[in-house]
């Protein structure tokens, strides 16, 4: 059977085998993973399309809720709280998007074919980072889903396309760097629920202890000192700027500071507990 | 009799051989959780051949192969593949050894051909000939006809095949295959038997666990057998069997309830005691010499013990298994659990 396909193939010795063999994977090769395992998870999404329910119900259903629930008590009116709401459903749909990361990472991870990734000589990052270069198109789904529906709903945004745009893509860097604190609880925890537990623990205080939803001034002293450090005040903030009024802000930059921190810290966290589950 | 040490002399390696051995095991060690499931294991594979490591479930098979292929950490000991130091180099590790593990590991939100595809590509292979070798190996392993199907409807057998077909993809010249056979029907089997034989006619060196003693007897060169995370055992299956005595009879006796008796009687014949099984009422005495089968059977009817049915046969691995182990081969499977994680 197989000596049909020997001729085709060249029988290498295994003396030739260790002395062509790489040593180490570099950037290039590194980055072509990467991006083969982003087209594996964009495979999947599209043969598993339950997987967009989140991305595409929850903007449409949590603006029209916020803001029917909240509007007049908070802003007077629904018209004049979805500038204050709009950023701050943006900040958390992509919040709870990039949740999804690391229970989608778990759940992989329970399955036979991790096992072949680790055994092949591939980066050990590009298991991890290939789907959350294919979850960008989640975050977009995501941003430009819950600024539709804004729209819907009557918000006029004073940045323009422009603006709007803008704090989109911030959102969607936000987004894709605080999914390696998702990617990391994925690696560490010992199973796809434990993971979802402890993403929800991590992701609701961020959100709601934030500027999102309610002025800062309304809250008690101890609880407005948290909500301007927290980085989703941050984006929030940013977010506004750039939609409503077409201004880069120094929040801008407190937040990509804040995101590079997150990454600096929680990618190399994230490749080496997965390479601790060997 | 310690068929250890026969192992050693008789099917060991030469150490002063110019070439490098496909695996060099020393003293491999690896604990979990103050569970110790691999306790010093020595391997010695030549290339070309096929190694078998056999043993019950939770022996430390797996846990000993997953160390080798750089999925597990080496808790203490020293591993070579083809020379190249195992801790020091996974990475050149990882493009000498294909895995193929108990579990299908292929991707079952992509089709085979996607499968291959990908596997291919992600060790830089170019897209054309990613696609050829896809569609070779597809040819090869019966799968064209299911190339285009997700994994999800893909039979126990067809998994494996494709699994196999992916560990080969880049030619690695030692393959590790964790129980290629579990769980598949016999004709399926016969086949998976026949591509790995095919597979060391094109140069490959194979390392496989199984704990089907005939599959060992039927494929490997040289066998180890491994329990509770030592090896027990080393030698050629022929080695292996002969340790056991030249020949085994096996008796049914036509009450079980007079086992006690039988095995009295067999003593004081051989002057060693049979294997019993009580509740199917089965005996397995081990012979140096085939004729003295008839000094066992006269003696059994002098004292009274009917039998349903005798044979003499060379002992089955089982048979070498319980020698060498003093049990039987159905290890606890909650230790097997643990391993597999």
């Amino acid at each position: 059977m197989s000596t049909l396909i020997a001729p085709a193939r060249e029988v290498v010795t295994a003396a030739d085998r260790v002395a062509g063999a790489r040593r180490h994977v570099s950037m290039g090769e590194t980055l072509g993973q990467t991006m083969m395992m982003a087209w594996r998870a964009l495979k999947k999404m599209r043969r598993n399309p339950e997987q967009f329910f989140d991305v595409a119900l929850q903007p449409i259903l949590f603006t029209a809720m916020f803001a029917f629930i909240f509007g007049g008590a908070i802003a007077g009116d629904v018209e004049s709280y979805l500038p204050l709401m709009i950023p701050g459903i943006l900040a958390q749909t992509v919040l709870t998007t990039c949740m999804a990361t690391g229970t989608q990472l778990r759940e992989d991870m329970e399955k036979g074919v991790f096992d072949r990734f680790k055994s092949l000589p591939i980066a050990r990052i590009a298991p991890l980072a290939g789907p959350m270069v294919a979850d960008l198109l989640r975050y977009t789904i995501a941003a430009t889903l819950t600024f539709g529906m804004g729209l819907v709903m009557g918000y006029r945004p004073g940045g323009g396309a422009g603006g709007v745009l803008a704090a989109i893509l911030l959102a969607i860097f936000t987004g894709w760097s605080l999914a390696w604190v998702f990617t990391w609880v994925g690696t560490i925890a010992r199973s796809a629920q434990a993971v979802q537990g402890i993403s929800m623990m991590i992701l609701f205080p961020l959100t709601f202890l934030s500027n999102a939803f309610v002025p800062v001034e309304t809250l008690p002293g101890w609880l407005a000192a948290f909500v301007r450090i927290n980085p989703v005040s941050h984006l929030v903030t940013a977010a506004r700027d750039l939609a409503n009024r077409a201004v880069v802000s120094g929040e801008v930059a407190w937040t990509i500071l804040a995101c590079l921190i997150v990454m600096a810290i929680f990618a190399p966290l994230s490749v080496r507990s997965y390479k601790r589950h060997m | 009799m310690n068929i250890t040490e026969l192992g050693r002399t008789g099917g060991g390696p030469a150490p002063n051989e110019g070439t490098d051995l496909a695996v060099r095991a020393e003293g491999l060690m690896k604990t979990f959780g103050g569970h110790r499931a691999v306790d010093g294991i020595d391997l010695h594979v030549r290339p070309g051949e096929i190694f078998g490591v056999l043993g019950p479930n939770g022996a430390g098979k797996t846990t000993t192969l997953r160390m080798l292929a750089t999925l597990l950490k080496i808790d203490a000991g020293h591993a070579e593949i083809f020379g190249v130091d195992v801790v020091g180099n996974p990475h050149v590790i990882r493009q000498l050894v294909g895995v193929t593990g108990q579990y299908a590991s292929v991707d079952e939100n992509l089709t085979a051909r996607e499968n291959l595809w990908r596997f291919s590509r992600l060790q830089g292979i170019a897209a054309p000939r990613a696609r050829r070798i896809a569609t070779e190996l597809l040819a090869q392993f019966g799968l064209e006809e299911a190339a285009g199907k997700p994994i999800a409807q893909f039979s126990g057998g067809m998994r494996r095949r494709l699994d196999l077909a992916a560990s080969l993809i880049t030619r690695p010249p030692l393959i590790f295959l964790d129980e290629p056979t579990t769980g598949l029907d016999p004709r399926t089997r016969g086949q998976m038997w026949d591509t790995i034989r095919g597979l060391v006619a094109d140069g490959c060196t194979v390392l496989l666990t199984t704990q089907y003693l005939d599959e060992a007897d039927q494929l490997a060169d040289r066998v180890a057998v491994i329990d509770h995370g030592r090896k027990v055992a080393e030698g050629t299956p022929d080695e292996l069997k002969t340790a056991v005595g030249d020949s085994a009879l096996q008796l049914q006796l036509a009450d079980p309830g007079e086992g006690s008796t039988a095995v009295e009687t067999v003593r004081r014949v051989l002057g060693s005691d049979p294997i019993l099984s009580p509740e199917q009422g089965r005996l397995n005495v081990a012979l140096d010499q085939a004729d003295r089968a008839a000094d066992v059977l006269i003696a059994l009817r002098a004292a009274g013990v009917s039998i349903s049915s005798v044979s003499v046969a060379k002992p089955s691995l089982d048979e070498v298994f319980l020698a060498l182990t003093g049990h039987e081969t159905d290890g606890d499977d909650k230790t097997g659990t643990e391993e597999n994680r």
